[in-house]
């Protein structure tokens, strides 16, 4: 598999994954044949788009209400203990990043636990936490490149992105990347968004050889971040 | 977030803050980071019930659930924050004046300080002043002052017919901006942003510059009114940082705006020195923070222990025994700080508590009796901290402040008494004066870790540029040194250097004066405009034609946004950092940075970069300085 350059201001971003090509696709593939065979779909990808992060956070509030007892924002907010998001949002440098569990295909923190409590869900290639068999080490935390584990603010057990399982067995796409404004979070078949990135790509190599000017145009966004602002 | 340019009693504080386990601002600006890009663009809109609404900024046909586009909410909100500014200011105001009225009603334990100042106030707003008494002059300047709040008439204003100079006064009544009522301003101003209104950016954003205006007013009548019942300010040395705490004395530190609550506190600490002494202290030391620190240190020379970012930091010294509050800039978080050691926090407005804290609501007409509770507070918090550790970093610097407009002609009177602004003029002329910036404003945490200030003020002063600042900019620079008469030998450039050198020789100081000139509070921003107004008018030219600028380098406050927009109004340059709410707005970024220019020669420059910023502001004094054919 083979990632397009990154377009103007739209960088394709998924951490460690060309180290992590041959596996990925492995994984893919395997998965089709499971989704094939059993009539589930394969899983599909989230990727961020960077540029469009505008840093508001609606993703990890969505994320927090979606692993609340209520699933409601205004029942969520007054539980105890509080939901916790699953996604969060960092800065580096003039950008912001959602950061998640990116389900990889070789999991280090599925070969860290002791317990067996961290597996992948053998119908949808999803890394889970079976919450009654973690001990609360957090050796899959120490191993995880991304931070995408967290512990539960209570029951000292491992907390981390499920890709929303009751939204996707409604058809639903995951909460994070509904409730994003801007869609710098986008939900797909991960072929399907890499080809459409080529054809940003293609697009432009189009243009630039007949001649058709692009607009030059920073978006607000871009001014506030060519000043420093953020 | 880099401390490589903070300032050392910080670093030093924070440090102490860590090992305590305190959160401080630093703490909480990085957890709260990175910052919500809609609020930053300006472009998230609350106003209704059909949202919230935001503006996706990739996305051009992106609008509201009503079809405000993102120019409508940006502009709408930018109103919103300066009108946010000007009600503190003309709160402040309105207080002052009726506190000049009970007390010339022999209902407020107050007096008239400065005679001279309430002639020429009296003077400037028409009021008869031959054969009648003080009380009767001063009950005139207090109705003319009530008036503006009331009239319903649609007159100018009396303060801003009384401080703008007659060529802005004309230009805002060809462009519509005459203020007549500052309260009908606010509520005109929260009704066109109400839901299903002002939908015209421009139009808001003449609001805005309404709004600005309205603030003016608001500046100049607390400076004018707090000159007559406390005294204007005069030039005094002064000290500056955490190091004017005193481990042996009961720390009395006040934060917030408003002088007529400080005033009473200081003449207090002063009758109970004894009780203090008696509770085994050394004496009372009282200490201003932020702006109402300002007000004591312009008249009295009280020591500035700390802008309002070092609020909660002045508290891990544990060496503070009561942090008394009025209105402003105060952060909740003192009171957990504060819980941490024996200090006391009293707040004392109605319309400001803070849960946790003493309240002790203060009121003119029984000045008196709280501010006496309040010292007997402190001196009892000394006495359980007596013997306790602090830790106070032996951090100070010196310098002078007091530069109130009627200091400066005093000391230009002794160049040439016939004609005092004529050395000024003629040194501006000359390029040994290349022209003048104002700071104002706010330490911002996201800006403290690139200096903003300093470096800015160092940049400007090595290229001839004069620095008058105000408000909690001036305990930077301060602290910073620049505002010690060594400032110039280290950093005025040599012509600036030299005209400094003459006055301070003329003022009969033994080196020269400083290069950066502490004005005042905040409100004291007005003294800035009354002194370029003076030399508008001498030079017979328009605000907008003098080689100046005016920098809030570290916005934090919708004061800021109040302030800057009745400099916009005037015709003044205005620099700001961090980014102000506008950029989602194309027409609002166009207007404010670039035409404006051609309506009323007022520029919003917006620069993070505290080197390019300077070099910015040079240019623009470049182009003025030309114009004029010098």
């Amino acid at each position: 598999m083979h990632l397009p350059p990154p377009a103007v201001g739209t960088a394709l971003l998924r951490p460690g994954l060309a180290a992590r090509t041959n596996v990925f696709v492995s994984r893919l593939t395997g998965l089709a044949a499971l989704g094939g065979s059993k009539g589930v779909r394969q899983l599909d990808e989230v990727f961020v788009d960077i540029v469009r992060c505008t840093a508001c956070k609606s993703c990890e509030i969505a994320c927090a209400v979606e692993h609340s007892e209520s699933k409601q924002l205004f029942g969520a907010v007054f539980e105890t203990p509080k939901p916790q998001n699953r996604i969060h949002v960092e800065s580096a440098k003039a950008f912001a990043y959602p950061v998640r569990c990116l389900h990889c295909a070789d999991a280090p923190c599925v070969a860290a636990c002791p317990n067996g409590a961290m597996t992948r869900d053998s119908l949808v290639g999803v890394v889970v936490v079976d919450e009654s068999r973690c001990q609360g080490c957090f050796m899959c935390a120490m191993v995880c490149s991304f931070g995408a584990i967290s512990s539960h603010p209570t029951r000292r057990v491992a907390i981390k992105c499920d890709f929303c399982p009751d939204r996707r067995a409604r058809g639903l796409q995951p909460a994070c990347v509904t409730a994003c404004p801007t869609h710098a979070l986008r939900y797909g078949d991960s072929e399907a968004l890499a080809k459409d990135k080529r054809r940003v790509a293609a697009t432009r190599a189009a243009d630039a050889e007949s001649g058709v000017e692009r607009s030059t145009d920073p978006s607000s966004l871009e001014l506030l971040r060519s000043l420093g602002g953020r | 977030m880099s401390r490589d340019t903070f300032d050392e009693a910080t670093c030093a504080l924070q440090d102490v803050a860590v090992s305590c386990g305190i959160e401080t601002g630093l703490d909480r600006l990085e957890a709260q980071s990175p910052s919500c890009a809609f609020g930053e663009l300006g472009t998230c809109c609350r106003i209704c019930y059909m949202g919230p609404c935001r503006i996706d900024p990739f996305n051009p046909e992106s609008r509201g659930v009503c079809g405000a586009t993102a120019d409508l909410i940006v502009t709408r909100n930018f109103l919103r924050e300066a009108t946010g500014g000007a009600a503190s200011h003309l709160g402040h105001a309105r207080f002052v004046a009726l506190t000049l009225r009970d007390a010339l009603k022999g209902k407020a334990p107050y007096h008239i300080a400065d005679r001279d100042k309430l002639l020429a106030v009296a003077g400037g707003l028409g009021i008869a002043v031959d054969g009648r008494s003080d009380t009767e002059i001063g009950l005139d300047v207090v109705d003319k002052a009530l008036e503006d709040f009331g009239r319903q008439d649609g007159e100018p204003g009396n303060w801003l017919m009384l401080h703008t100079p007659a060529k802005e006064q004309a230009m805002w009544k060809e462009l519509g901006l005459t203020v007549s009522n500052v309260h009908n301003e606010i509520e005109e101003a929260m009704h066109r942003t109400s839901g299903g209104n002002d939908a015209d950016p421009v139009n808001l954003l003449l609001g805005t510059l309404r709004m600005g205006i309205a603030d003016g007013t608001g500046l100049s009548m607390a400076t004018d009114l707090q000159d007559i019942m406390f005294g204007t300010p005069h030039v005094q040395g002064i000290t500056a940082n955490v190091g004017v705490l005193e481990k042996n004395k009961v720390n009395l530190a006040m934060h917030g705006h408003n002088p007529v609550l400080s005033e009473k506190i200081l003449e207090w600490s002063v009758k109970l020195q004894d009780e203090a002494i008696a509770a085994g202290a050394e004496g009372i030391n009282v200490v201003g923070v932020c702006c109402t620190g300002n007000e004591l240190t312009m008249r009295h020379g009280v020591p500035m222990a700390g802008n309002n970012l070092q609020s909660e930091l002045l508290l891990v010294t544990g060496a503070v025994d009561a942090m008394v509050v009025d209105v402003q800039c105060i952060w909740p978080s003192i009171v957990k700080v504060a819980s941490c050691f024996d200090t006391k926090i009293v707040t004392t407005e109605a319309n400001v508590k803070i849960p946790g804290s003493l309240h002790f609501e203060f009121a003119p007409a029984t000045a008196d009796v709280e501010a006496e509770k309040i010292v007997r507070t402190a001196i009892e918090s000394f006495t359980a901290r007596k013997g306790k550790d602090v830790n106070i970093p032996q951090i100070k610097s010196s310098g002078l402040a007091g530069f109130s407009v009627e200091a400066i002609i005093e000391v230009l009177k002794k160049v040439d008494p016939a004609d005092p602004l004529k050395p000024v003029i003629d040194n501006i002329v000359a390029g040994n004066i290349y022209g003048a910036v104002a700071f104002a404003g706010c330490p911002n945490p996201k800006t403290r870790d690139t200096g903003m200030t300093e470096i800015m003020a160092k940049e400007l002063l090595a290229k001839n540029v004069l620095i008058v600042t105000t408000g909690c900019t001036a305990h930077i620079l301060a602290q910073a040194g620049l505002l010690s008469p060594d400032a110039t030998e280290k950093y005025a450039g040599e012509g600036l250097k030299a005209v400094l050198t003459a006055l301070g020789g003329a003022a009969g100081l033994d080196g020269p004066l400083p290069p950066v000139w502490h004005m005042g509070s905040c409100v004291d921003n007005s003294r800035i405009v009354t002194l370029l107004s003076a030399l508008a008018d001498k030079l017979d030219v328009k605000l907008s034609q003098l080689p100046v600028a005016g920098s809030a380098p570290e916005l934090v406050h919708e004061k800021a946004i109040s302030i800057g927009s009745w400099l916009l109004a005037l015709g003044l340059m205005v620099h700001v950092a961090p980014v102000p709410h506008i950029l989602g707005s194309p027409v609002a970024t166009q207007v404010l940075t670039s035409d404006l220019e051609g309506i009323t020669g007022g520029k919003a420059y917006v620069e993070l970069d505290p080197v390019k910023a300077a070099a910015g502001m040079l240019e623009h004094i470049a182009v003025k300085r030309a114009a004029l054919g010098i």
